[in-house]
């Protein structure tokens, strides 16, 4: 029978290491492509869960990612109103009048209430935590690039501005998800 | 006997889920807390008291533990701390130690 201390341990372990008995240490490599509001939140929440049970995480900010961890851009994430069917859970929007100005601004303005009621922070708090949680944050070196953007442009927290290679180096062993 | 083994001894006493969560919330006491520390490898100071009581205050009026971001953001307790104060996993910890069960949040 399993003693209250194995129970306790047996947690311990999971996750400490992000081990379980017989298996190798678990880290997740995310790659965060898309910098629409709603695309923001997954692997922000994804990396968020990993470190609070103990798994290493970085997160690899790419293409319209990038937003996510530019200065400028980062307060100011939308939701596409346009050619998004399924974009409200509450009420639909039809193509022809979610093209209608200020459409994508009031309902990016909605979605940042409803994501502030459930208790989760906005993109540039989540990102602070993420950092002061232990994850390791790494833009993209060819959007870097393709959007002018140098590395006083990124918000603090950013560990640095990598390659595909580097990128591709640091994720040897790591489970990697796509978003 | 020594204080360490008294602990022990309680930690076997009460019953746990398989991961090491208290069953019963109103089986917790203080020095349950210590024990479970104890095994974690934790030693609880001041600020550990004022995470598990906060932790416990919301259980009691929720009956859910408390998300880590509701931690930090109504505790003079930062982030950065509750990683240092709970190593490896701060909300499962903090609940555990207070003899909550795993918390639902995913924040």
């Amino acid at each position: 029978m399993t003693t209250n201390r194995e129970k306790i341990l047996g947690l311990k372990q999971t996750a400490e290491n992000g081990q379980t008995q017989g298996k190798k240490t678990r880290k997740l490599c995310i790659i965060c492509s898309k910098g629409s509001l709603d695309m923001a939140y997954p692997p922000l929440i994804l990396a968020n869960a990993a470190r609070m049970t103990g798994i290493e995480v970085d997160l690899f900010f790419t293409f319209w990612g990038m937003d996510i961890v530019t200065e400028s851009k980062v307060d100011h994430l939308h939701i596409a109103t346009v050619g998004n069917p399924n974009m409200h859970p509450k009420f639909h929007i039809p193509t022809m009048i979610g093209g209608l100005p200020g459409m994508s601004s009031m309902a990016s303005a909605m979605m940042r209430k409803e994501i502030g009621d459930l208790g989760f922070p906005p993109v540039r708090e989540f990102i602070e935590m993420l950092h002061d949680a232990g994850a390791r944050l790494w833009a993209c070196k060819m959007s870097a690039d393709m959007m002018d953007v140098v590395e006083p442009d990124l918000l603090e927290q950013v560990d640095g501005v990598i390659g595909a290679i580097e990128f591709v180096e640091m994720s040897e062993d790591a489970q990697v998800i796509f978003v | 006997m020594t204080t360490q083994n008294l602990e022990l001894d309680l930690l076997e006493t009460v019953e746990l889920d398989d991961e090491g969560y208290l069953i019963e919330a109103h089986d917790w006491k203080p020095r349950l807390a210590e024990a479970i520390a104890g095994v974690l490898g934790i030693d609880l100071t001041d600020k550990h008291w004022t995470v598990i009581r906060y932790a416990r205050d919301v259980h009691a009026q929720t009956g859910e533990a408390p998300t880590l971001r509701q931690i930090v953001q109504n505790t003079d307790v930062t982030m950065k701390e509750m990683y240092q104060l709970f190593p490896g996993g701060p909300a499962k910890y903090a609940a555990m130690i207070a003899g909550l069960k795993k918390p639902t949040g995913c924040i």
